[in-house]
């Protein structure tokens, strides 16, 4: 590991003083300090935020959350306003890494862990994420786990999140402090970047901004919530693909429906046009396939990942099959 | 620096990049806890940090300098085994034992989560902490066997569960 300079903030104020690009925020430190051992990351300065006091979870008037940057994985899972109303999130937290690593990680941290590309990883290979302008290996390499959908000819890397995926489906807002003190709050859509031709800037957050809490809005009422997680292991392994859905059907129609997608894009997926083909609708496999049809309308399958696109629909469709049945 | 390990007070002078595993192994001689992977994947390094169960390879020692550190050396002695241990004794929850320090913590960190009522990705209630021998291996999962002692394992941390 390259050696660096530790700071521990006093305050969120102090900690968002420093705007370099070779600065870092480290709380649980669980992604950043292993990719610090293989040299992927080299800060020369690391921003100690783990004792700030951004670690609690508060209702808020209008029956939503909101949730400390600071907040481990292990903790939001297990909180019980979030078992007994967003399903979907603590499901989708104990779906991922393992019980020590669920003890350590943040919420805020958690949102920016980096893809788990091997090429990004390698740094003897060729990575526009990592090194700007160097290249793709994962192009017409083992690219068996990256992505299908929103992929760019300089990148093809997958966010590699469970959590993020359902705060998606649950349509959260990010609250930032930034450089200036002001505060800003962003929608999760709007939160991640596709990698078009720079794929080493993954989202809008500017330099010194940090994460201090997470917002969700009260889920729908009487909506059924479901994570599902497809991956070559039962434990411990990150998604080939995964669905968060927030599903409501009322007297036999589906009058809502929140889909989101992990293993498939760069960034934990989105699409309003899989909802529309749902929203109106009686439940039914055909149009589940509708459905399916417009989420992989525009996938891509780069050799080993082709897979990838026939699991996406049958994950699809048995997760709905799940979220509209008695 | 002051460290807080097994209720004792150390003095170390770490490099920052020092996790709290080599400060544990390199600067006080606590070798119990094991470096494996080096990389959160394999849990050999597990310790309780304020009682809650960590992969001491993937945390800077420097951030750790008010916190109370468990190790496997604080947590039974060989004239007096913590329950873990000697179920794991009882048992056979090894074969060649590198993973056993961090098996044994992690058992130690996880019955404490399920006391507190937390589910695991195998629960089909979300309230519910019953710890079957299915929620015992998906609980334990950060932790590998690399000589696939699991069954026996999972049989020494069900009898302390169950007791």
């Amino acid at each position: 590991m390259k050696t660096f300079t530790y700071e521990k903030a006093a305050t969120a104020e102090a900690a968002v003083s420093d705007t370099a690009a070779t600065t870092r925020f480290i709380a649980g430190g669980t992604n950043l300090l292993d990719l610090m051992k293989l040299q992927v990351e080299t800060p020369e300065k690391l921003v100690d935020i783990s004792r700030l006091p951004l670690g609690e979870i508060e209702d808020m008037d209008d029956g939503g959350l909101r949730i400390g940057a600071l907040v481990p994985n292990s903790d939001l899972a297990a909180d019980p306003r979030v078992t007994s109303r967003y399903e979907v999130l603590s499901r989708a937290l104990l779906a991922g890494a393992s019980g020590q690593l669920r003890n350590k990680a943040t919420t805020g941290g958690n949102l920016l862990q980096r893809t788990r590309c091997y090429y990004f990883y390698d740094t003897s290979m060729a990575c526009n994420k990592r090194k700007p302008g160097s290249g793709c290996s994962a192009i017409g390499g083992f690219n068996r786990i990256l992505a299908i959908l929103g992929t760019s000819d300089q990148c093809i890397a997958t966010h590699p999140g469970d959590m993020p995926v359902a705060m998606r489906a649950l349509d959260a807002t990010i609250v930032t402090l930034k450089h200036d003190g002001d505060k800003r709050r962003i929608s999760i859509h709007d939160f991640y970047r596709l990698p078009g031709d720079t794929p080493d800037i993954e989202t809008v957050l500017e330099p010194g901004e940090l994460i201090t809490h997470v917002e969700l809005p009260a889920p729908p009422a009487g909506a059924k919530q479901l994570y599902r997680k497809v991956r070559d292991r039962a434990s411990y392994a990150f998604a080939l693909v995964s669905v968060a859905g927030v599903v409501t059907v009322e007297e036999g129609t589906i009058t809502s429906a929140a889909l989101a997608f992990g293993g498939l894009g760069p960034m934990p997926w989105r699409n309003p046009a899989v909802e529309a083909a749902l929203v109106g609708q009686a439940p039914s496999d055909e149009v589940f396939g509708v459905a399916a049809d417009a989420l992989l309308a525009d996938a891509h399958g780069y050799g080993s990942n082709d897979f990838k696109i026939p699991l996406a629909r049958r994950t699809l469709i048995a997760s709905l099959r799940e979220l509209t049945g008695e | 620096m002051k460290f807080t390990i097994n209720g004792q007070s150390y003095d170390a002078e770490p490099d920052v990049r020092t996790s709290v595993l080599d400060l544990l192994r390199e600067h006080v001689g606590l070798t119990g806890s094991k470096k494996g992977c080096d990389h959160g994947q394999c849990g050999a390094c597990t310790v309780l940090i304020n009682g809650r169960r960590v992969n001491s390879c993937l945390t800077l020692a420097v951030m750790h300098q008010d916190d109370e550190i468990t190790t496997i050396e604080g947590l039974g002695t060989p004239d007096n085994l913590h329950p873990l241990q000697a179920a794991f004794v009882a048992h056979d929850g090894y074969q060649c034992g590198y993973c056993t320090p961090g098996q044994i913590c992690s058992a130690v960190g996880m019955l404490d989560e399920a006391k507190k009522g937390w589910a695991s990705h195998v629960s089909d209630d979300l309230s519910s902490s019953d710890l079957s021998d299915t929620e015992i291996s998906e609980r334990m999962s950060g932790n590998i066997c690399r000589c696939a002692a699991y069954p026996n394992i999972v049989d020494a941390i069900r009898e302390v569960a169950e007791a």
